[in-house]
């Protein structure tokens, strides 16, 4: 019997729902075993309303992928947790807020100031920003959902059963996902599908696969200041790459083409916080002048260490 | 809020800072009584998230207390915990943690004076600045 699947886009890119496709015709294949009930709003013509209608637990799989900006997508996440067995936040956004999350550096008062005036091309002489009810001709109520004070990961407005971490996930990765749903295959609830191995791990350049020894670094770099060597680890030329404390099931995809990996792959287990373990590993293979040279070359370093975690730090945000 | 007295979390290597707690209470050197010290092997054992959780948890202020360079039982760690803590630092204040909150401090195993009174002079800092603001 094909499982019931639904697939879910909530304040992302549609990028993790791409990476589903990549699988071109393995996903063919795996068509057979799943019968799409609702892929909203991007693929099928289902409305938020025949989701209401299904019953409670019909679908089997669930997945969701982009972070929760809106207050629209908190209905209907709540809506889908009723309806589905298994619930996956799909990719980092829906695991941990994901790049849409370095908002929370912001006020919600900020963003609108900067979207709705601030900008070169905004031309906004009345300055109308968006207002959740608003009558029109005195008798027709229009509504928009609410933008919420913060950006939140998917686990912080209902229960999650996987997380998957990359931006997108790796097709290699997806198409693991995808057996392990439809065989039934699947690790204990509340765990990231994952190796469980660093990006270091499978990454070509890692000095310790090489024999080499692991130097201390004394200058930092940013990519814009130049082309890095090809062969040698990007950390150890002083590029600051988080391989050591991110997930690899992209099979270091980024250091592979020379761009230092930036955490999408999300924490290796028994990480609580990304960006607090991400200045542990960076501080301790840096020299203090490199310390004092990253800190003065990155302007605001909370988006360098929590590109893709913030909401979902210890901390959340900017307090 | 006249009745709130600040929470105070030192975590202390054990070779130099706890030492030095250990003499400042030998030399009876008085220090305030809402400073809490938790032992840790060495400074370089103090994880950020350490930090943050403290914090979270009701923490008012959080000071790491290390040997002096040169002096670390490990030889680097304290060089260590200087360079996340540069980092964390950054981080704390970018996301609206008033910088006086946590603190790095070398401490001798023989400064249980300086022990006793950077622990005032602490707590006359978190005094000022009140509670912390993201208390539960």
């Amino acid at each position: 019997m094909a499982l019931k699947f639904a697939f879910y886009l909530a304040a992302g890119c549609a990028g993790c729902e791409m990476a589903l496709v990549d699988l071109a015709d393995r996903l063919v294949d795996a068509l057979e075993h799943l019968e799409v009930v609702f892929w909203a709003p991007t693929v099928a013509d289902v409305k938020y309303k025949d989701l209401e209608k299904m019953p409670d637990k019909s679908i089997d799989v669930a997945l969701v992928d982009g972070a929760v900006r809106l207050s629209e997508q908190e209905h209907i996440l709540k809506i889908l947790r009723q309806k589905s067995k298994i619930l996956v936040a799909f990719g980092i956004c829906a695991s941990m807020g994901g790049i849409a999350g370095l908002a929370n550096v912001h006020t919600k008062e900020e963003i609108f100031e900067t979207v709705y005036f601030k900008t070169y091309s905004t031309d906004n002489p009345e300055g109308v920003v968006p207002q959740t009810k608003c009558v029109v001709d005195g008798k027709y109520e229009l509504t928009l959902p609410e933008f919420l004070e913060k950006v939140k990961p998917v686990c912080e407005v209902v229960e999650v059963d996987y997380f998957v971490g990359g931006c997108p996930p790796h097709h290699e990765h997806v198409a693991k996902i995808v057996e392990a749903i439809v065989s039934g295959n699947l690790p204990p609830k509340g765990s990231w599908i994952t190796d469980g191995k660093s990006v270091c791990d499978v990454c070509p350049r890692n000095p310790a696969s090489k024999g080499e020894k692991r130097e201390f670094v004394r200058e930092v770099k940013r990519t814009i200041e130049g082309v890095p060597d090809e062969e040698k680890c990007l950390l150890q030329q002083g590029y600051v790459c988080f391989g050591p404390i991110t997930q690899g099931d992209c099979g270091a995809s980024c250091p592979k083409v020379n761009i230092p990996c930036r955490g999408c792959g999300g924490p290796l287990p028994g990480v609580k916080d990304f960006g607090a373990r991400a200045i542990s590993a960076i501080g301790s293979v840096l020299s203090e002048e490199a310390v004092d040279q990253l800190i003065e070359k990155y302007g605001n370093l909370t988006k360098l260490f929590y590109r893709y975690s913030l909401p979902a730090s210890l901390l959340g945000g900017r307090r | 809020m006249s009745d709130w007295e600040p929470n105070i979390v030192v975590i202390a290597c054990n070779w130099c800072t706890y030492q030095a707690a250990d003499l400042a209470g030998s030399l009876r050197y008085s220090y305030p009584p809402t400073v809490k010290v938790v032992r840790v092997p060495c400074s370089g054992r103090v994880e950020p998230e350490f930090v943050l959780e403290a914090l979270l948890n009701g923490a008012d202020g959080v000071l790491i207390g290390g040997c002096h360079p040169g002096d670390c039982h490990y030889k680097e760690g304290n060089y260590k915990a200087l360079r996340r803590f540069k980092l964390l630092h950054k981080v704390l204040t970018e996301l609206g943690i008033e910088p006086e909150r946590v603190r790095l401090e070398w401490i001798g195993g023989s400064e249980g004076l300086k022990f006793a009174e950077v622990m005032k002079e602490f707590d006359a800092t978190i005094r000022k600045l009140g509670p912390n603001p993201l208390k539960r």
